[in-house]
């Protein structure tokens, strides 16, 4: 039924040292759709996500066996550039974290990163993803100031806009919206509803209730393994596994 | 007789207070004394003459340039060195042997006395290099001395830098060079000046390993080679001998002068990186 | 390109670092091979239990001033270490704000203070005092003690604080949940908590202390006999080097090198216990 598949996980087992935290994981993600994964504390949400663009390897405790394709190429494999990955597949962190610097150069770092020097040709990019993301109105008077010195919601579709920059093709969004207030919260979910048209979406949501409006396909995962996958309204509507019903209606979590 | 907790606590409270007005009490007391005494001392001719017969009378000048010469190099020498490792420490390493045999060797050296350090620069710079007693084997020697300060002040400032950052940058494509060079560098540079403005202030005020390394003769230098008596050197030899107590005053005021601006100066540094890292 | 730069700033940092640690090494080799030899002639025994210093008929015993060394040492820790960490205490928990961001920097300030500058404020002020109110000659292990009380205080104080500091916060608002004041929580639970920490802030700053030189040169008197009371002048380790440095020459230089190696072995025994106290946490 589903056009084209993104990104496959195939058998993860995934470790912290002797800590098992995902267990025999395997997903499909299909392309221009937004794709929601959600668990309570410690399911291995994070990990799965981070897992994606390799961002784990950052911590030396993690392992992981199985693999990770992207267009039907393996991301662990032998001669994977990680660097490539990364700028292909963005990602959207819990806190909002500008880097230390100016709107402007928060946004150009990832182009600028990859070799690009032209000094019209990176603000055209900066102009175009503060668009994408909402912003660009309420900042295009002042991007020199320090991305810091903006709100919450404000830092968030930034941060956003800085992934956007790097013209990926898949964008991750850790439980991007749990600090933010409802109205920034509709403008992010708007825009992301846009941006599915260009990309492909993959959203840790911060309650079942974002996840649900949003998405077009759920997973619902438990003490890192997978419990129940579908479209949105197989999930959130008519859920086939006792638990993700208890978990949707608030039995626990 | 058994004291009541409410007796106890009035006791302990008062010594606390105590102990913490004596100290402040101490450093007031050695800082306006010299102070008072040495200032009026400071005029632009005590600045800017060099020494004469021994220092009884002229100013201290040659001093002036000669610490200023010798803190320059080993600043100048110490802070590739000392930021480097800092950054292999907090960046490059996870905690195996190397780490561990570096982080032992940098606290072991900020133990060894100045004296010691003087020994060294002596028998290494002066004798075997031959390089004589002279400004560029002190500035030598307080690098060796000083290094094990920069290393930690760095190594703590590039460490509080969040970790977020480094994920952000890492997320955005960049290579580990570029997250360091573009990220964590810059939001650590505060941190790692005020480090090296208080080890500025340490060759300033150091003399055991400079006497034994630099010299004490007083005439202005002509170059790194020349030979050299630093301010602090200086009174040491005019307030243990007994040349002249007014000179002595002058330059220890001077002295003290400098060292509290190097601590503003630095304060002002690290209220900066705190402020930044909110 | 890239990958080429990302090897090289790594290969670079690593070399800087191997520099650093080589430091070290350097310094141990030489003061070891200058001191050496005159330890082997001598002999080991008679070099640091001989009791007679005479560099001129060759005689090199340097037991007077190891004992000029462990007296002012413990007379500085006596001194500093309580009121040392009545100040971290007081910077840590007692201090109003306002109050505490004037009591760092001055802490600070006092570690910044020249040695020199010590030395001569105390034989300004400190050897008269002690010379009137206890009799002798002034200059003395008491007025050395004190000086090197004032002068290990920024280690012992700032080392403390951090150690009291990054206890967690449940510690001191379970003991006041308890019932108990804020000294009982402080005496009872936090200090006993914190003790590694404190602990090695006492042997840096005894550290400190034995190496300090040109503080103590000015106000020991430098005799070189063993004290019969701490009214009495002595010579330590380190005044021992900076006095007779200056004109040394031949064996007698050898002798002073040897000096350094024993203060040397002594700080390294000292520093290596202040990093097992803090690492066994």
């Amino acid at each position: 039924m589903y056009q084209q598949t993104k990104i496959v996980v195939n058998n993860m087992n995934f470790y912290y040292g002797r800590k098992q935290v995902i267990f025999n994981l395997n997903l499909e993600i299909p392309k221009n759709e937004i794709m929601a994964v959600f668990g309570p504390a410690s399911s291995g949400v994070t990990t799965l996500l981070r897992s994606l663009n390799r961002l784990c390897d950052l911590n030396p405790e993690a392992h992981m066996d199985g693999d990770v394709l992207l267009d039907g190429k393996s991301v662990y494999g032998h001669g994977a550039n990680v660097t490539e990955l990364r700028r292909k597949v963005g990602m959207v962190f819990e806190v909002p974290t500008p880097l230390p610097m100016s709107i402007f150069d928060n946004i150009a770092y990832g182009p600028r990163l990859s070799g690009r020097k032209g000094r019209r040709d990176i603000a055209e990019t900066v102009e175009q993803s503060l668009r994408k993301a909402a912003l660009w109105d309420e900042v295009k008077d002042r991007l020199s100031i320090s991305g810091m010195s903006l709100s919450g919601g404000q830092q968030q579709r930034l941060c956003i806009a800085r992934v956007l920059a790097l013209e990926p093709e898949v964008i991750i969004l850790d439980r991007a919206c749990s600090g933010l207030d409802p109205i920034s919260t509709a403008k992010i979910e708007e825009s992301l509803m846009q941006l599915k048209e260009q990309f492909t979406i993959v959203i840790a949501p911060h309650n079942v209730q974002q996840a649900g409006r949003v998405c077009d396909r759920a997973v619902f995962m438990l003490m890192g393994r997978l419990i129940e996958e579908g479209t949105n309204v197989e999930v959130f509507s008519n859920p086939r596994d006792q638990r993700t019903s208890d978990y949707i209606t608030g039995r626990f979590g | 007789m058994k004291l009541t907790p409410a007796q106890s606590e009035r006791i302990a409270k008062t010594m606390i207070w105590a102990a913490a007005l004596l100290v402040i009490g101490l450093l007031l007391f050695i800082m306006v004394y010299i102070l008072v005494k040495g200032l009026p001392v400071l005029s632009l001719q005590f600045l800017t003459d060099i020494p004469r017969s021994m220092g009884r009378a002229g100013g201290i000048a040659s001093t002036i340039v000669g610490t200023f010469m010798v803190t320059a190099l080993a600043i100048a020498i110490v802070i590739p060195f000392g930021i480097g490792t800092a950054f292999y420490l907090a960046e490059y390493t996870k905690g195996n042997i190397v780490t561990r045999i570096i982080r032992f060797s940098a606290e072991s050296l900020a133990g060894i006395p100045s004296i010691v350090y003087g020994l060294f620069g002596f028998i290494f710079f002066v004798i075997y290099l031959g390089l004589g007693w002279s400004i560029i084997s002190g500035g030598l020697t307080l690098a060796f001395m000083i290094l094990p300060t920069v290393i930690r002040t760095s190594e703590e400032a590039i460490l509080a830098v969040p970790h977020i950052y480094r994920e952000v940058s890492f997320s955005l494509s960049a290579t580990k060079w570029q997250t360091i060079s573009k990220v964590v560098f810059p939001s650590a540079l505060l941190g790692i000046v005020n480090g090296v403005l208080l080890s500025v202030g340490r060759c300033v005020a150091e003399t055991a390993a400079v006497i034994l390394t630099a010299g004490s003769s007083y005439g202005m230098p002509t170059s790194v080679f020349s030979p050299t008596r630093t301010m602090a050197v200086h009174f040491y030899l005019l307030a243990s001998e007994g040349i002249s107590m007014e000179n002595a005053y002058g330059t220890a005021a001077l002295l003290i002068v400098l060292i509290l601006l190097i601590n503003v100066v630095a304060n002002a540094f690290v209220n900066r990186f705190i402020a930044k890292g909110r | 390109m890239k990958k080429f730069k990302e090897r090289l700033s790594g290969r670079i940092f690593f070399t800087l670092a191997l520099s650093s640690i080589s430091a070290l090494a350097l310094i141990t080799v030489f003061i070891i091979s200058q001191g050496a030899p005159l330890i082997a002639e001598v002999g080991i025994i008679k070099f640091i239990f001989g009791m007679e210093w005479a560099p001129s008929r060759g005689e090199f015993g340097i037991f007077p001033m190891i004992i000029g060394s462990v007296t002012v040492t413990l007379g500085a820790a006596v001194i500093g270490v309580p009121v040392g960490i009545c100040c971290s205490v007081f910077l840590a928990e007692f201090a109003p704000p306002a109050m505490s961001n004037l009591f760092r920097p001055a802490i600070q300030l006092l570690a910044g203070i020249p040695s020199v500058v010590y030395g001569f404020w105390g034989l300004l002020f400190v050897v008269p005092a002690v010379r009137n109110l206890f009799g002798g000659p002034g200059l003395s292990i008491l007025t050395g003690s004190i000086i090197l009380g004032i002068m290990i205080l920024p280690t012992v104080i700032s080392i403390s604080e951090v150690s009291i500091l990054a206890l967690p916060r449940q510690y001191k608002e379970g003991a006041l949940a308890l019932g108990m004041t804020h000294w009982q929580t402080i005496y009872a639970v936090m200090l006993p908590a914190a003790k590694s920490g404190i602990v090695a802030a006492v042997i840096l700053g005894i550290g400190r202390a034995v190496g300090e030189t040109m503080a103590v040169i000015m106000v020991l008197g430098n005799a070189v006999a063993v004290p019969e009371s701490i009214l009495d002048p002595v010579r330590t380790l380190t005044t021992n080097i900076g006095i007779e440095m200056g004109y040394a020459s031949g064996e007698h230089q050898q002798a002073l090198f040897a000096t350094g190696i024993v203060l040397f072995v002594a700080i390294m025994i000292l520093n290596s216990f202040a990093q097992y106290v803090t690492r066994r946490k």
